[in-house]
């Protein structure tokens, strides 16, 4: 979102400031990592901070308004909605974070081997990245729930599934650009096997993108994780999950739209920060833009 | 040209689809539990003979390759087999829900496009003014939030508080267009928000590259007024990259219209899609779910056959090669 041209010029940065070169460059990217920061330490923190329980049903409290029943109001079974957001908040991030992590372990994998080893590893890898790449991402998801079953850990595989043709993409790029430097060729000749080479010669030089774009990721997959608990394939009841309270709060909606309004809100706030976020870190990580600017 | 589509063809398209075909049809061999199970559903009494009939009958006792050849014929002549629950062929129940969706596709695309490219037209040319600062406000939530989340939004202010467009429930078209289209309305925008929000994006930053370039300079400096220079010189040239980006999303929205369907209750290709997983209904599954990544896959190549049409560089590199 950030306007590349509108940026200051600034020189390459130290490795310690980059975080605090980059807020200073762009408030509105500062601004979302911020509200971000204080999302994910109350979503953490939710099991300490003495909030009601989010799944247990309390008939005398349902659909109570916000104020008069907590901060944000009751759903139909008296469940507190700030309690069952913070908690969907911390399992929407958990799944997030473990789907993108293991989708970076895999598609890194992949894409060093493909990058550096070529021949028909690269091939091969590379027809069937493009053809997980070629499902629409949520037909994917739902054949993967379908073998595997709801819940997280299939919506984890299947979010990681659709992201590690991603990663692996990126990064056997940049090890096609990164494994012709003499640096490489005198490890090669020096007889280092190939793991060596990959693990300390060209995995540091393709860090960057992959960092860059494990925050783009962040967005998508809990975008996907709020997607397939809305369909009812993720988040098993009464476990919350922001996708699943904007579809189990549906019926209450038109006599209490709190129930839905703050679900919606904070998914809708949680993906905006990220995707702020993510775009000033990738044009700052950038050197094609960071050059132009 | 052809030999440009051709390639495409052999080296993209082709691959991709056979990739597909290994991948739902392994899918489906790795459903925890006997293939035949599957077919017979849980709780039912058969005698072993009666078991290893369906097994001929379906040919599971031939092995996984010669299984997999054998479905992927009958899936090139069309037959997909038939749905456990309704005993239809899944190739007409596709059929049968195919125009529900184009129509809603079809109609998110065109509603896209009329309201993002001059949108991203204004947006460059007022750059820096607020109203650009507005439009580009409103791609950027078009982007971000997910479309089930706009569609419940949609519902909650326009129909259950404001009580102006119904809230769910689809009208056939056969029950009057204007109330078929009254129907669409939520949907339609739902599912193009991230359709228009990238066009208009696109469109502002494509805009925004041929505005600089000399060629426009040149038609100032004779003279031209501005109306011209932007619609006649640079929009044309300016829509190439749009066009890439309409025709990718585009095939994303059949993804979306998986989600979209759900929460309106649209009977769609997604709704039979979710509705064959929930019901366990596994060759309607393969059928569907094949069906819309053909489709996805088939949109792509469409992009880049129009791509080579309207950009006689890549025609012609195409030629080269």
């Amino acid at each position: 979102m950030s306007d590349v041209a509108t940026l200051p010029l600034a020189p390459a940065p130290g490795r310690g400031k980059t975080l605090r070169r980059l807020a200073r460059r762009n408030k509105v990217a500062a601004v979302a990592g911020l509200i971000l920061l204080v999302i994910i330490v109350l979503s953490l923190l939710a099991p300490v901070l003495g909030l009601s329980d989010p799944v247990l049903m309390s008939p005398a409290d349902r659909l109570k308004p916000p104020g008069e029943a907590g901060l944000m109001g009751t759903d139909r079974f008296g469940r507190d909605i700030f309690a069952r957001i913070l908690f969907g908040t911390r399992i929407s991030l958990i799944v997030g974070v473990a789907a993108v992590l293991v989708a970076a372990f895999f598609g890194t994998i992949i894409g060093l081997i493909a990058g550096y080893v070529g021949r028909w590893q690269e091939y091969v890898s590379m027809r069937v990245m493009d053809v997980l790449f070629s499902f629409p991402s949520i037909v994917l998801a739902i054949l993967i729930v379908t073998i595997v079953g709801a819940g997280f850990p299939s919506i984890v595989m299947a979010i990681a599934l659709v992201q590690t043709p991603i990663f692996a993409r990126i990064v056997r790029g940049s090890t096609l650009s990164v494994k012709n430097m003499e640096y490489v060729h005198a490890a090669e000749a020096g007889g280092a096997d190939m793991g060596l080479i990959l693990r300390r010669h060209i995995l540091p030089n393709v860090a960057a993108p992959i960092l860059v774009q494990l925050a783009l990721s962040m967005s998508g997959a809990i975008t996907m994780e709020a997607a397939l608990s809305y369909l009812g394939l993720g988040a098993v009841p009464p476990t919350p999950s922001l996708g699943s309270m904007l579809n189990e709060n549906r019926s209450s909606m038109e006599i209490a739209p709190w129930t839905v309004l703050y679900p919606g809100l904070a998914l809708a706030v949680i993906v905006l920060c990220i995707n702020m976020f993510g775009d000033a870190v990738r044009d700052y990580m950038d050197p094609r833009i960071r050059k132009s600017m | 040209m052809f030999s440009f589509l051709a390639r495409r063809l052999i080296t993209v398209f082709l691959p991709t689809l056979f990739g597909m075909s290994i991948l739902v049809f392994g899918a489906m061999h790795l459903i925890p539990g006997s293939y035949v199970d599957v077919l017979l559903g849980v709780g039912q009494d058969i005698t072993p003979e009666h078991r290893q009939q369906i097994v001929a009958q379906y040919g599971l006792d031939k092995s996984v390759p010669m299984q997999y050849l054998t479905w992927l014929g009958n899936v090139l002549t069309g037959d997909f087999g038939n749905s456990l629950k309704s005993g239809n062929a899944v190739s007409s129940e596709i059929l049968s829900r195919l125009p529900v969706t184009l129509e809603l596709a079809v109609l998110a695309t065109v509603v896209s496009l009329l309201l993002a490219i001059p949108a991203g037209i204004i947006s460059a040319l007022y750059r820096g003014h607020w109203i650009d600062t507005v439009l580009r406000l409103v791609a950027l939530v078009g982007l971000s939030v997910p479309n089930f989340l706009i569609a419940t939004m949609l519902v909650l202010f326009v129909s259950t508080q404001w009580k102006v467009l119904p809230t769910t429930g689809f009208v056939p078209i056969g029950d009057g267009l204007g109330a078929n289209l009254r129907s669409l309305v939520l949907p339609v925008i739902s599912l193009g928000a991230l359709l228009a929000a990238s066009i208009m994006r696109m469109m502002r930053s494509s805009m925004l590259e041929e505005l600089g370039k000399e060629y426009l300079t040149v038609a100032r400096a004779k003279g031209l007024q501005q109306r011209t220079v932007v619609l006649g010189h640079a929009l044309r040239n300016s829509l190439i990259p749009v066009i890439t980006v309409v025709g990718i999303q585009t095939g994303y929205m059949l993804g979306g219209t998986v989600i979209v369907e759900q929460v309106f209750a649209i009977p769609g290709i997604g709704r039979l899609a979710l509705d064959a997983v929930s019901q366990r209904d596994y060759p309607l599954v393969m059928g569907s779910v094949l069906f819309i990544a053909s489709a996805f896959v088939f949109m792509n190549l469409v992009t880049d056959i129009i791509y080579g049409f309207v950009d006689p560089r890549i025609r012609v590199g195409g030629k080269a090669q």
